[in-house]
């Protein structure tokens, strides 16, 4: 299994004193796939993903990443994958070409200048490589960023919420990138809280409160809830709402505009209310597929805060 | 994996182009330790002279009058006045307008004639002992001298020769018993250590603020790599602010050089690198460049107070000795007096050398200890 998997890990455990920051976490990551690592803020994705790629001692738990064991062999590991972290971690005080020419000599690379010069002009930034990489734009940062992270021909791409405070169009020009990469064989681990970059991965784990509480194919993940969805339209939204909060068999109520999201894990007790809604012949009610967005609500609203016990 | 030389390399340039591009920190590198130099060189003395003192005269004649002018001539006391009543003395040392008052007794001339040893009071602030202490000591002899001279011919005979007994002071090494050639091969010590603890501390604690120390272990390099890649530049900062010190020294404030060079080369060497390795070991516990500034000042402090750089090291009581014995400042200042002022040669500096060696491999050992690679 191991050789299709660039990282696979079971039960790793990580506590900073009495709170118990990831717990017992299990993941496979297939070589080639862009795997989408979803959570709330502070649920313990970044120490998860420090850990695998050998940053971080877990206190518990083995695994290996790109074939090689997080534990004891993080040199190889870090020599294979681009890491790219939540801040900016480039130096502001540097040249762009300072910073990407500094990276390479940090692995060592062989024609360094032409690789450097490369990625410059990949970039977009080769006549600006002597500004500061402190004046960037956040865009830009990120883009350096990436590009520092790509510099060394990494087998494996961790992105800690990459685009984080980036503007729309900067976000959707770098998940173009994301897919480039994956496309030519990059394994690409992303964490978000966006919803819509959720989308547009291959592979999604769940974290909550450093619980894992699903992983598996993007498509599938909807129906491993088993939540059935229907959707209402009709005068007077806001009120339905609140009344339908209070009946039995209606788990969630989602609004989306002059829409509302009606979901259950009972079918049939969702499809009575359904019908007897119908029947006073005020809203509308559809069934539909339940997508990714209502079952990271449902996740969402599930999870329960284990971070609070015992503080 | 070895060390690798091309990591380091690439630390340490990147260093030296981020110190180049930090003007105001480059130039307080060079320009506090010159301001502190003649700030402490120029300011501080601890052999204070002219101080205002008034007297109180219940008896008047050409030996009073000469015990005065003697001691007005020392430089010592500087007569402000003449006070009628012990409370109007009392008055001016507690207020502070003065810090002595002399009496002078009633029959004062008719005793020392008829060798009764006649008492002088002196009366005087010693809130600061210190400023009163150098002038104290030098009373008896002025006063002595002055009688000696002002009793001539026949009344001199009749009157016993005052002392008993001599003391000869012998000064040596200072003989001018200045300050500044006390303070200023101490003060280096002080000085090396303030700037390197703290900019150490700082120029790493930087990075793992900035977020860049996080991309920067996710890389190959070796914490070693990263430690001496950091610090060297900061030897060379060391050794720009010695070669000023030692220039000014010798150029502004006269102290004189009559040791080997050798041996406090390889003294200064040795201090630089245990104050990099305590800022390094600083950066380790500070989470914030505050952090790390409050703590490397609060390492300095010792430095200044236990290390016999203010204050004698052989007044302190013993448990404070011990502490001062584990300070690296206490063994660098004694090489730099030993070998400026008493013209020592690197066999005498031995035990100092060897001091600071030891409290480098703890340090060291306790940073390497500290700074793992990971993140943890």
């Amino acid at each position: 299994m191991t050789a299709e998997m660039a990282i696979s890990v079971r039960g790793l455990t990580k506590r900073f004193g009495p709170r118990t920051v990831v717990d017992r976490f299990d993941m496979d990551v297939p070589r080639g796939a862009i795997y989408g690592f979803l959570g709330p803020n502070g649920s313990g994705k970044t120490t998860t993903i420090r850990m695998m790629c050998g940053l971080l001692t877990p206190d518990g738990g083995s695994g290996t990443c790109l074939g090689h064991d997080i534990l004891t062999q993080s040199q190889q590991i870090k020599e294979q994958v681009g890491y790219m972290t939540q801040r900016f971690s480039l130096y502001e005080d540097l040249t762009i070409r300072e910073n990407l020419d500094f990276i390479a000599r940090m692995f060592r690379m062989k024609d360094r200048k032409a690789r450097v010069d490369a990625a410059l002009a990949d970039l977009g930034l080769a006549d600006r490589a002597g500004q500061l990489a402190g004046t960037l734009s956040g865009g830009w940062k990120q883009r350096l960023s990436l590009a520092s992270c790509m510099l060394h021909d990494p087998q494996l791409l961790l992105l800690d919420e990459p685009t984080a405070g980036v503007d729309p169009k900067a976000r959707r020009d770098f998940w173009d990138e994301i897919r480039r990469l994956a496309a030519r064989g990059v394994t690409v681990l992303v964490s978000t809280h966006y919803m819509d970059e959720a989308v547009q991965c291959d592979f999604i784990a769940y974290i909550a409160y450093g619980k894992k509480l699903i992983s598996g194919p993007a498509r599938d993940i909807p129906g491993m809830i088993g939540l059935t969805t229907w959707q209402v339209e009709g005068p007077d939204i806001g009120a339905l709402e609140a009344a339908l909060r209070q009946t039995p068999g209606v788990e969630q109520v989602a609004r989306f505009g002059a829409v509302l999201h009606v979901s259950g894990t009972d079918a049939a007790a969702l499809a009575r209310v359904a019908a007897e809604q119908s029947a006073l012949g005020t809203h509308q009610w559809h069934e539909q597929k339940g997508g990714l967005e209502e079952a990271f609500i449902y996740l969402m609203a599930g999870a329960s805060d284990n971070f609070s016990e015992g503080e | 994996m070895a060390f690798s030389f091309a990591r380091f390399g690439a630390v340490l340039f990147k260093e030296f182009v981020q110190m180049r591009r930090d003007r105001v920190t480059f130039a307080m590198m060079i320009g506090i330790p010159i301001m502190q130099l003649f700030l402490f060189g120029f300011a501080i003395n601890s052999d204070p002279k002219h101080l205002p003192t008034l007297v109180e005269m219940a008896d008047q004649g050409p030996v009073t009058r000469a015990v005065l002018m003697g001691m007005q001539t020392s430089d010592y006391f500087d007569f402000q006045g003449v006070v009628t009543s012990a409370e109007e003395g009392d008055r001016a040392l507690r207020n502070g307008s003065a810090n002595f008052v002399v009496v002078i007794p009633p029959g004062f001339e008719r005793d020392v004639m008829r060798g009764l040893a006649p008492d002088l009071l002196l009366s005087a602030d010693a809130s600061d002992p210190s400023a009163a202490g150098a002038a104290v000591a030098a009373l008896s002899g002025i006063v002595s001298g002055a009688i000696s001279q002002s009793l001539t011919g026949a009344v001199a005979a009749k009157v016993p020769t005052p002392p008993p007994f001599s003391v000869t002071v012998h000064k040596q090494f200072n003989p001018e018993g200045r300050t500044a050639t006390n303070i200023v091969p101490g003060l280096l010590g002080v000085i090396l250590s303030m700037t390197m603890v703290m900019i150490t501390a700082v120029a790493i604690v930087r990075e793992t603020e900035k977020g860049t120390m996080e991309a920067l272990i996710a890389t190959p390099v070796r914490p070693l790599e990263v430690m001496l890649g950091k610090i060297t530049p900061y030897i060379l900062v060391g050794y720009v602010q010695t070669i000023v010190f030692l220039l000014a020294a010798r150029v502004v404030f006269d102290v004189p050089f009559i040791g080997a060079p050798l041996a406090l080369f390889v003294g200064f060497n040795l201090y630089i690198v245990v104050n990099l390795a305590l800022g390094f070991l600083v950066s380790t516990v500070a989470r914030s460049q505050m952090q790390a500034m409050q703590l490397a000042f609060f390492t300095i402090l010792p430095s200044i107070l236990l290390s016999g750089f203010m204050f004698p090291f052989a007044g302190m009581p013993g448990w404070a000795q011990t502490l001062g014995t584990g300070i690296p400042a206490t063994h660098f200042l004694r090489i730099t007096r030993k070998v400026m002022l008493k013209g020592a040669g690197l066999a005498d500096i031995g035990g100092d050398l060897l001091a600071i060696g030891i409290i480098t491999l703890v340090i060291v050992a306790v940073a390497l200890k500290r700074y793992r690679q990971t993140l943890d």
